[in-house]
């Protein structure tokens, strides 16, 4: 990511005024606003790969209720979502299929690999034929998530992860490079 | 009926296709030929004594690289509470069985998968396509001298530095299949430095020969 997306780092308290007008009004930019909005509603995608995609549903349910963090809104649709929870290991046969979920996925979009198999190939990663040695080998990951499989609490912790990197990003920033790509 | 009986009762229909019998094994097994199986195992599922109208499981073999391929399947009989497994030797070069299917549905997809791993083409089949791995997948997989192939769909498939010891190995006629040591696998990971890590990999291959 450019350094220019990220206007916020080490300023941040700049951007954030309270009781200067009184109780219940705060003063921010629109760009730090609209990455709250962001950071606080990722959509991910419902897919499951393999046996973390346990612990994700474990995560998504009520004892570990990832909804707190408004990231319990798990879409059908790739058309719908924010973020792809790489939950399992990548077979070479499903890797042509993540790659076009992930290109199906509208801009900004963000990939979180949890456990071992989905960051690395995991325990097949020497003689595993079939599998892909890492989901970073077709699409970009924003966060590793490592265990086999992870707990909650350390999927809840990568999805903390993306929240802090959306909270960083400068929304006007990134529709210029993007508008300057094209 | 016990596994003797059932084997008189093959023997007196098909003397000439049995070609070795195990009563004593754990699971009883009569190795038949090839050729005449589908007769074979319509017989065996519909003659009234045997009435093996259950395959429990259909499993491909491989017995190593010089030798042949093979399929057991494990019958069974619901109504005569009896069971008996029936063997089939075949080449690695053609790999051909007559299919099975028609006689008892289990083994369609069972067929599929011997085929899909083991590259056993099963003659009759209606619908033998691969079942797990990717359609356009080359190799049969669970073959003892099996050898990856190097990309899939742009995608690497062995591990990076895997590749250069597939290149150069040579084939462990004893085990009739390849042999890795670990340590010559990742150069520089047990000794810290590449240089390091080269001299390890040419050590153990000789280990590997010895």
């Amino acid at each position: 990511m450019a350094n220019n997306l990220r206007p916020f780092v080490g300023k941040e308290q700049q951007f954030l005024q309270e009781g200067t007008y009184g109780e219940n009004f705060i003063i921010t930019s629109v760009d730090r606003i609209l990455s709250w909005a962001r950071l606080s509603s990722i959509w991910p995608m419902t897919f499951g790969l393999a046996c973390c995609a346990i612990e994700m549903m474990a995560t998504a349910a009520s004892r570990y209720d990832l909804d707190r963090f408004g990231a319990g809104v798990m879409r059908p649709s790739p058309r719908q979502t924010d973020l792809m929870i790489v939950a399992g290991t990548v077979t070479l046969k499903m890797a042509d299929r993540i790659k076009r979920l992930y290109d199906q996925m509208p801009e900004p979009k963000y990939v979180l690999a949890m456990g071992s198999c989905a960051t690395s190939g995991g325990p097949y990663w020497q003689h595993g034929y079939h599998v892909l040695k890492g989901v970073d080998l077709i699409v970009p990951v924003d966060v590793y998530v490592t265990g086999c499989p992870p707990r909650p609490e350390a999927l809840i912790d990568g999805v903390l992860k993306i929240q802090e990197k959306i909270r960083k990003e400068s929304n006007f920033a990134r529709k210029k490079q993007e508008r300057a790509n094209v | 009926m016990n596994p003797e009986e059932i084997h008189q009762k093959l023997q007196a229909k098909f003397a000439d296709e049995i070609i070795a019998v195990n009563t004593d094994a754990l699971d009883p097994y009569i190795q038949v030929a090839p050729a005449r199986f589908l007769e074979i195992a319509t017989f065996l599922c519909e003659d009234p004594a045997l009435s093996f109208k259950s395959l429990m499981s259909l499993s491909g073999m491989d017995y190593g690289a010089e030798t042949e391929l093979g399929v057991v399947y494990s019958l069974h009989s619901l109504a005569k509470k009896h069971k008996i497994t029936i063997r089939i030797n075949v080449d690695r070069t053609d790999a051909h069985i007559p299919s099975a299917e028609t006689v008892w549905r289990t083994a369609d997809w069972h067929e599929r998968e011997a085929y899909d791993l083991f590259g056993i083409h099963f003659d009759g089949h209606r619908d033998l396509r691969r079942i797990l791995c990717p359609e356009d997948w080359e190799g049969w997989p669970l073959r003892k001298d099996y050898i990856v192939q190097e990309y899939y769909h742009g995608m690497r498939v062995p591990y990076q530095e895997d590749w250069q010891k597939y290149e150069t190995f040579s084939r462990n006629p004893e085990r009739g299949h390849h042999v890795f040591e670990f340590e010559s696998k990742v150069p520089g990971l047990l000794n810290g430095s590449q240089e390091n890590g080269d001299d390890s990999a040419g050590k153990s291959e000789d280990r590997t020969d010895g």
